[in-house]
């Protein structure tokens, strides 16, 4: 018999339908991967295992675990069977744990939660399984607050919580979703030994289809609250049958065409650039250190090239696109778009605001909910003092629109009332609309599900060929750069540390940390 | 932990010494010379030049700073101008009262609220909450005049629980004078009982929406067990503030209340002193204030660190 058994679960939150009909196994020593795209209820089916649904909401169905029936049992049933039975891991590290109690803990609140052990002894299980989870005593006593830990390590401590008790089913949802390649390729490995030590049945839930690829025994693949199709990982990437599948599997493993450029006009160029940030003192009379964000690094962009910058958290990316927007002091070094110096001892000239434009990341932050998408788009120009009467200002507003592949009506609309990926074309309208030479995108298409990012990485290309557009793409993904990118250059502690042809760095990588970046990233299976 | 307490240590002497000087030089400025003011407008202008040495006002005002600062350090705050008594002794005898009934209404703006804001958070949008969101809108809306007068009328005059005003001193008895301290107290804390529980309700809201909370359900523990182990601590911050902000108010803010119940407080020595143009008393009673509140936050400061381990490394 299988270790969890989900027969026909439908649940619904205000009369409106999140699960439907879902059926589903998990067997002792198995991982069975959920998977689908943000809204189709892989995280709910989790929270439905947990039975803590959200308030209002009302379920159907049987959830099985062992011969319990979970929906059946009464809330301090319930509280013995979490925790104990079954364990979870959250997707976001930073914030899953209490910030004001220490590691040790918080951990061995669990152990003393379900068993019958003194304070001190449930100290010295949380000992023990922070060491299992590659946490050793030495290096991270149990007196640690998270704030003192990174994300991995949070992680590591989140899974500590987890299995403290041995439970028999540990459910994951995102585990590594927050986390850089490396880091998440040690937090699969380690899930994955865990499962095979302790022969626990684990429910892994995420939207990459690489990492499912390279984890999962059996995988589910859901689409709006209903399972379209499951079976074993071999089989399911070879012998797809639902049309929902095989779009999934084409949009994460989607390629662009970038129209050849072989100019050799330089547009912007950066000399020896570096950019200290002052940490704050640690002793009063100290003097405070400093650190080197950003270390002499210098590149050429001609017009018409793409160019990737990728690393992980904390390398730099995000402070050298400041600082070439202008946007952070810098230290040393120089930078000119056009021949002409934009940024020299701090001092940002105006003609730099409007020859590079930014997208970023979160498509749901970064606008003013309470302005209209005309004026949202607009705004840009009035960095020029030149003035356009209205309809010149509304034909190139219905223009640009028009370009990124929304209508001319959508300028009236407020950003609510958007999806994450119409706002991310939004994002580009309004960097298009002063016509930059450059565009930096910033993790533009990071939090968009992959089906919608095949779509933006298309209208990039696009705008490829009509614009002959110059950007500079930075990500994590290395996947995406490649198929978006020509140039690239690799980030590591403030210094590029290798830099070239896209196509020729990623396959025949020279530096170390370049080769460890490649290898952690997980890959989805060669054919189609 | 030691250097975050140094480093508020010193900021609490600097502000001790920017608030000094703003006191005096302020309150010199303003218009208004004691010894006309104690003579009237028809003085002669010898016998006033007689009073104004006497008083030591022809003293340049950098030196008479200087002389009121060290005065402070050792305990000695000058003369009353009017009463010619000792300032400390008359401070000292208000301060019985005031500090008093500073604490005692901040303690029962405390438990009232703890228990109300708990409550309404973990019940939120229900009957419940709904009510007590209603009457703390109330609780805030009314002044505590109002209160005052209105719980004379019921408890004083017409259940004659409690005497209407006045305070007996506390070499008559402690609980005599708690006695007479309560209604005072009582109308002082209601509206701060109010805004606390509506800052408790929502911190607490905030904190029970965060992931390390849906954590400990996942590790087992159930709604109540999570809400007193992980969510009450970290909602603790914002109420510090308030309830230092609080504290602050009620020492300085009693004057209206001390008038309604016929108080010797600070509140009405301030007022007196300030009709009587007793400068060098407003000075010192206000400097007290002053000197209170910052160490009211100097103390808020310290149960932050206590809380949040986060503050202990930072200087």
């Amino acid at each position: 018999m299988s270790l969890l058994k989900i027969e026909n679960l439908s649940v619904s939150i205000n009369s409106q339908r999140i699960l439907d009909n879902i059926s589903l196994d998990v067997e002792k020593g198995e991982i069975t991967a959920i998977t689908g795209e943000s809204g189709s209820g892989k995280s709910m089916t989790a929270f439905a295992v947990m039975q803590l649904l959200p308030n209002g909401s009302f379920q159907n169905g049987k959830i099985l675990l062992s011969d319990l029936n979970l929906p059946s049992l009464t809330e301090t049933e319930l509280c013995k069977i979490r925790g104990s039975q079954i364990g979870m891991v959250f997707q976001e590290p930073m914030t899953a744990l209490n910030p004001l109690k220490t590691i040790g803990n918080q951990v061995a609140e669990t152990v003393r939660l379900h068993r019958s052990v003194t304070y001190f002894e449930a100290l010295e299980i949380a000992k023990a399984t922070l060491n299992r989870v590659e946490l050793p005593p030495e290096n991270f006593p149990l007196s640690l607050y998270p704030y003192q830990l990174s994300g991995g390590q949070r992680q590591r401590v989140v899974i500590a919580m987890a299995i403290a008790s041995e439970p028999k089913l540990l459910i994951a949802d995102e585990p590594t979703t927050a986390l850089d390649v490396t880091t998440q390729a040690q937090i699969l490995q380690l899930l994955k030994d865990l499962v095979d030590d302790l022969n626990m049945g684990m429910i892994m839930i995420t939207h990459d289809l690489a990492v499912v690829n390279n984890m999962a025994n059996s995988i589910s693949i859901m689409h709006k609250g209903k399972i379209v199709e499951k079976g074993p990982a071999e089989k399911i990437f070879t012998e797809m049958k639902h049309p929902y599948t095989k779009m999934l599997f084409n949009a994460s493993n989607h390629k662009v065409n970038l129209p050849k450029q072989n100019t050799n006009n330089p547009l912007l160029e950066v000399k020896n650039l570096s950019r200290d940030y002052v940490l704050p003192r640690t002793k009063i009379f100290s003097k405070p250190k400093i650190v080197r964000a950003v270390n002499n690094v210098s590149f050429t962009l001609n017009k018409g090239e793409r160019l990737g910058l990728v690393g992980e958290s904390g390398c730099g990316k995000s402070t050298l696109t400041r600082a070439l927007l202008g946007l952070e002091e810098i230290q040393e070094g120089e930078i000119r778009v056009s021949g002409g110096v934009v940024s020299k001892n701090n001092e940002t000239s105006f003609a730099s605001k409007k020859n590079m434009q930014v997208v970023f990341q979160d498509p749901f932050g970064s606008f003013n909910p309470r302005h209209k998408v005309s004026k949202l788009i607009s705004e840009p120009l009035f960095l020029d003092k030149k003035i356009m009467n209205k309809e010149e200002l509304n034909d190139l507003l219905i223009n640009t629109l028009i370009s990124v592949g929304l209508s001319a009506d959508d300028k009236n609309k407020y950003i609510h009332e958007f999806s994450g990926g119409q706002r991310q074309r939004i994002a580009i309208a309004r960097a298009l609309i002063v016509k930059p030479e450059i565009i930096i995108f910033d993790e533009a298409v990071s939090a968009l599900d992959v089906s919608v990012r095949a779509q933006i990485l298309d209208l990039l290309a696009n705008l490829c060929k009509t614009l002959n557009l110059t950007y500079i793409f930075i990500s994590h993904d290395l996947s995406v750069v490649r198929t978006i990118t020509d140039k690239v250059m690799v980030m590591k502690d403030g210094e590029i540390v290798e830099s070239g042809e896209t196509e020729n760095i990623l396959t025949n990588p020279t530096h170390n940390y370049t080769k460890k970046l490649i290898e952690a990233a997980p890959s989805l299976p060669e054919f189609c | 932990m030691l250097r975050y307490t140094l480093k508020r240590l010193i900021s609490l002497v600097i502000s001790l010494i920017i608030a000094s000087f703003v006191i005096f030089f302020v309150i010199e400025i303003a218009p208004g010379d004691p010894a006309s003011f104690m003579l009237g407008i028809n003085a002669q202008p010898e016998t006033l030049a007689a009073l104004k040495e006497e008083l030591g006002l022809n003293i340049p005002k950098h030196e008479r700073y200087l002389s009121w600062v060290a005065g402070m350090l050792s305990g000695d705050f000058g003369m009353s101008y009017t009463y010619r008594t000792p300032i400390n002794q008359m401070i000292a005898d208000r301060m019985w009262v005031s500090l008093p009934l500073a604490v005692y209404a901040l303690l029962i703006s405390t438990l009232l609220a703890f228990p109300v804001g708990i409550y309404a958070a973990t019940n939120r949008g229900k009957g419940g909450d709904i009510t007590i969101m209603g009457a703390t809108q109330l609780g805030i809306a009314v002044p505590n005049f109002w209160f005052a007068m209105i719980m004379v009328l019921i408890f004083a005059i017409n259940l004659r629980w409690f005497s209407a005003g006045g305070f007996p001193g506390w070499e008559k008895g402690f609980f005599l004078c708690l006695k007479s301290l309560t209604l005072p107290a009582l109308s002082l804390a209601l509206p701060q009982a109010a805004i606390l529980s509506r800052v408790m309700r929502s911190s607490l809201l905030d904190v029970l929406s965060e992931d390390y909370i849906r954590t400990a359900r996942a590790k087992g523990l159930n709604k109540r067990q999570s809400l007193w182990r992980h969510a009450l601590r970290n909602a603790m911050i914002p109420v510090l503030t308030i309830i230092g902000l609080q504290f602050a108010f009620l020492m300085a803010g009693s004057i209206i209340i001390e008038q309604v119940f016929f108080l010797p407080g600070l509140g009405r020595l301030v007022f007196q002193a300030i009709s009587q143009r007793d400068l060098i008393v407003v000075e010192s009673v206000v400097m007290i204030l002053v000197f209170s509140v910052i160490i009211v936050n100097f103390i808020v400061d310290l149960s932050y660190a206590a809380v949040d381990p986060r503050l202990r490394n930072r200087v």
